[in-house]
């Protein structure tokens, strides 16, 4: 997809609840080996909403960081997506809670997105999209998930809490968007359907036809768009369902593993959803380096992949220090128990 | 209770409790949050008009709830405490975050959080809470 | 010359939990009560005033001066007050100032409450709506809660200790149990109100008073009428009324309530009487740090020594000045519009000589002070014996 080769992000922001829960102790409740879990998942803990947080929330505290790396007044922004599969309300948009919590005015277009794990690169797509039209000036993306696995599902080693939310604009980007690719297909890899509480997948499905397949297509797509070549990228951000996934797609597509390593997230807090890709683009701009080149490709079940060629700016230095970065959030936390998360959650039924 | 699910009686607040502006009277220079309807030191003399407070302060005392009201059951224990904003009135509020950091002058700063559900089919009343910093 | 205004009658039913009685035999049960102690007949009345918080949430029956006026009979001016845990309080004020007038000479002041008629959630709940709803109660704060944030900075201010407030509880316990009409007429121990269960920290539950059923009633009546019916007249020598911001955090102190400070004034101007001259006094303990608040704010001791004063046992029978002869809210019970009421009674009992095994020896001045919320109304009155 052609961008006007100007536009990109304009202020980057995250937001990561301080409670985790080791996979240690949720093997624990199930009899099952700690050890064998983290190495297979490479995961060591993740991160838990507490009880008075949801998507609506997160996506908030991500978006005013986000907001003061842009610099801008909140009433400029004329586009704010969320992008999640926890939305509070199924029928009522996060996405003007957001707009009310940061004072964005009323002249704005909004609208909640779904697409499992990969509304939240969708909603950045959108707003590349308004912004390099000339149609807004600046557009909010947002990704934000209070994930949830079933009660003994693997899924439940992983489904994590956490968000990023990021400014698209065309002047003072910290970091261009130089093209953007899709990859889709009706690839029914995980679901929830009306009123269940759990997601279920299909296991073993969910890897080579659905995750591989598609942030292959779409990386081949952008490189095809591009006239790059893969060992262009400085760092290389995949969605990260666990930490294994993403390293063997580096592996398939030529990639040194270092180039994910800034923003490899997912071992410290897990799968956040639609925040997981975005929450490592985040962790991968607190260190970039001007002119560097930042490949990301965020996954959705069902299926999808959004790749992005990305060229951090000068400004990156500058904006870096006006909000909190990643890690901060990371070395924020308290453990909590599985009883303790069971309350959290929800989990505890009258 | 009735007005706990009323949507206009909160909706109407949403500016200060989404993101505290309060007021600020013109004639005196007070600073009020929550907003005041009326400046009470100048009354009719007085000219009201919205500032924006930055959203941190310092804890001026502060409880741990055990028996909660009827909404609130299933988060004991919490803590409630009033804050002293940097810009000089004082706000009731629920502290987050770190508890074993609370203390009368501890830092607090403004985060975005669910207040509490009118049930499971009633709206989500979102609002401020204060983060230990 | 202003005119003399007396109280002639008084009349309590039992505090606790009246499973068998509603709120209209609750209040006929005390009016005709405090009716037959003055030796008026329902025909002498002029007009009446009920106080009552919240029988709208409590039983769900709003009008109730008119449902009481019409039990009884009369169709007379009967007019409902309300300031929230202070509505008998100012009842009693409101009948003060209607024979003051001399638009009225014999008015009959009741107070009521039926609590139990609702789970204990739903009436923290209305309780509660004597907070202020859009900015304390949305917070999930309780009453128990708004004192203890005021407790909390009174020991960290003054020193206060946990062990202070206890002997509050402890104290009016003791005196409970010389009351026939309390509620809990046993004593307890520091230790254990200490070990109960924590309601919201630094107070716990028996730092608490109870959700209770009751009513008193009064009849006050003009000093120059009242002699044709008695002549054990106790005097309302000052009556005084103020009130402060709803939320506890506009206020300018949480370690005073301003609203007591300022009609203690009123009260203590009118009677031209000074704090040391009180020689007994009903006070407001909803919690055990009011009653520390209150003993500072009325002038029995300086600001911040309040503690040290009920550890001293200044405010015991036999201290300087018996605060809460009747248990107080705390152990006598506390049905919030009756309340206020229900301190008069008990001055009055106190000041005839008719507070039986409590009674404080040679009282010849009382005061009974009434609180609403946290502190947005304040009512107090002095009352003197002058035989």
């Amino acid at each position: 997809m052609k961008t006007d080769g100007k536009s990109g992000i304009v202020g980057y922001g995250c937001y990561v609840p301080m409670y985790r829960i080791k996979v240690e102790e949720i093997a624990s409740v199930w009899g099952e080996d700690p050890e064998r879990i983290k190495k297979g998942l490479l995961v060591e803990e993740k991160a838990v909403a507490g009880d008075d947080e949801d998507t609506a929330t997160i996506a908030v505290e991500a978006a005013k960081n986000a907001l003061k790396r842009a610099c801008i007044n909140p009433d400029d922004i004329g586009a704010i997506y969320v992008g999640s599969e926890s939305h509070p309300y199924v029928v009522k948009p996060t996405a003007t809670i957001v707009g009310e919590a940061l004072g964005v005015g009323n002249s704005y277009t909004a609208a909640d997105l779904e697409f499992a794990c990969k509304a939240g690169t969708a909603g950045i797509q959108m707003c590349l999209g308004l912004v390099s039209s000339g149609m807004i000036d600046y557009g909010l993306a947002i990704g934000a998930d209070t994930a949830q696995g079933a009660p003994g599902d693997a899924l439940e080693y992983t489904a994590a809490s956490g968000g990023a939310a990021f400014v698209i604009g065309r002047k003072n980007v910290l970091a261009k968007i130089i093209a953007t690719a899709s990859y889709s297909s009706d690839t029914p890899d995980f679901w929830r359907r009306p009123m269940q509480h759990y997601p279920r997948h299909a296991a073993r499905f969910t890897g080579e036809p659905a995750y591989f397949r598609h942030i292959g297509g779409a990386v081949k797509l952008l490189l095809e768009e591009t006239n790059l070549s893969i060992s262009d990228f400085d760092k290389v951000v995949f969605h990260m369902p666990n930490g294994k996934f993403p390293l063997r797609m580096a592996k398939m597509l030529g990639i040194e593993k270092e180039k994910l390593a800034d923003g490899f997230v997912v071992s410290k807090v897990g799968n956040t959803y639609s925040g997981s890709s975005l929450l490592g683009l985040c962790a991968t701009l607190d260190k970039a380096k001007p002119k560097e080149l930042i490949l990301l490709a965020s996954f959705g079940s069902g299926a999808g992949s959004d790749a992005f060629a990305i060229e951090v700016t000068d400004l990156i230095e500058e904006k870096r220090d006006l909000a909190p970065t990643f890690e901060r959030y990371l070395n924020r936390k308290i453990y909590i128990s599985y009883a303790k998360y069971a309350k959290m959650r929800g989990k505890l039924k009258d | 209770m009735s007005h706990r699910s009323s949507v206009p009686l909160a909706w109407r607040r949403f500016e200060a409790r989404y993101r505290l502006v309060g007021n600020r009277c013109l004639t005196c220079g007070t600073i009020y949050f929550p907003p005041k309807a009326i400046c009470p030191k100048c009354r009719r003399k007085g000219k009201l008009e919205k500032y924006q407070l930055k959203g941190e302060g310092k804890i001026h005392t502060y409880t741990i709830i055990h028996a909660a009201p009827s909404g609130f059951e299933k988060r004991v224990p919490y803590c409630i405490a009033i804050i002293e904003l940097d810009e000089g009135p004082k706000v009731l509020g629920e502290v987050v975050g770190d508890l074993t950091l609370l203390d009368i002058g501890a830092r607090v700063r403004a985060v975005f959080r669910k207040i509490y559900e009118d049930g499971e089919d009633g709206i989500i009343h979102y609002g401020l809470k204060w983060e230990l910093v | 010359m202003k005119r003399r205004v007396c109280v002639i009658g008084v009349g309590l039913t039992k505090f606790g939990e009246h499973w068998g009685k509603g709120f209209r035999e609750l209040a006929i049960e005390a009016g005709i009560k405090a009716i037959e102690d003055a030796g008026i007949s329902g025909k002498d009345i002029d007009a009446m005033y009920i106080g009552n918080m919240s029988g709208g949430r409590f039983i769900g029956q709003e009008h109730i001066a008119s449902l009481i006026a019409g039990e009884l009979g009369l169709n007379i001016p009967a007019t409902r007050v309300e300031a929230a845990c202070a509505s008998g309080g100012l009842a009693v004020r409101q009948a003060y100032l209607a024979v003051l007038s001399g638009k009225h000479d014999v008015v009959l002041v009741g107070g009521v409450e039926k609590m139990t008629d609702v789970k204990t959630g739903e009436a923290a709940l209305t309780l509660a709506g004597a907070a202020d709803q859009e900015w304390e109660g949305y917070h999930g704060v309780t009453f128990p809660g708004l004192y203890a944030l005021m407790a909390r900075r009174h020991m960290h201010e003054y020193g206060t200790t946990r062990e202070q407030l206890a002997l509050v509880a402890v104290k009016n316990h003791e005196n409970a149990t010389k009351n026939p009409i309390a509620q809990y007429p046993y004593p307890i121990t520091v230790e254990s109100v200490i070990s109960s269960p924590p309601i919201a920290e630094p107070l716990n539950l028996l730092d608490c008073s109870p959700i209770t059923d009751g009513a008193a009633a009064i009849v006050v009546c003009a000093e120059d009428v009242a002699k044709k019916f008695t002549d054990k007249l106790v005097h309302i020598a000052g009556s005084g009324h103020a009130t402060d911001t709803l939320a506890l955090h506009d206020r300018e102190s949480l370690t005073e309530i301003k609203a007591t400070k300022l009609a203690a004034k009123m009260a203590y101007e009118e009677a031209g009487i000074k704090p040391a001259d009180v020689d007994v006094a009903e006070v407001h303990d909803c919690f055990t740090i009011a009653e520390i608040l209150a003993i500072e704010d009325l002038g029995f001791v300086d600001k911040g020594k309040g503690g040290k004063f009920v550890e001293d046992g200044e405010t015991r029978l036999d201290g300087s000045i018996p605060v809460n002869t009747s248990g107080g809210l705390k152990a006598c019970g506390h049905p919030v519009g009756a309340t206020g009421v229900k301190q008069i009674a008990e001055i009055v009992l106190q000041l005839r000589g008719e507070a039986g095994e409590r009674q404080v020896k040679d009282a010849r001045i009382g005061l009974a002070h009434n609180v609403g919320g946290s502190g947005a109304t304040a009512v107090v009155h002095i009352l003197e014996r002058e035989w």
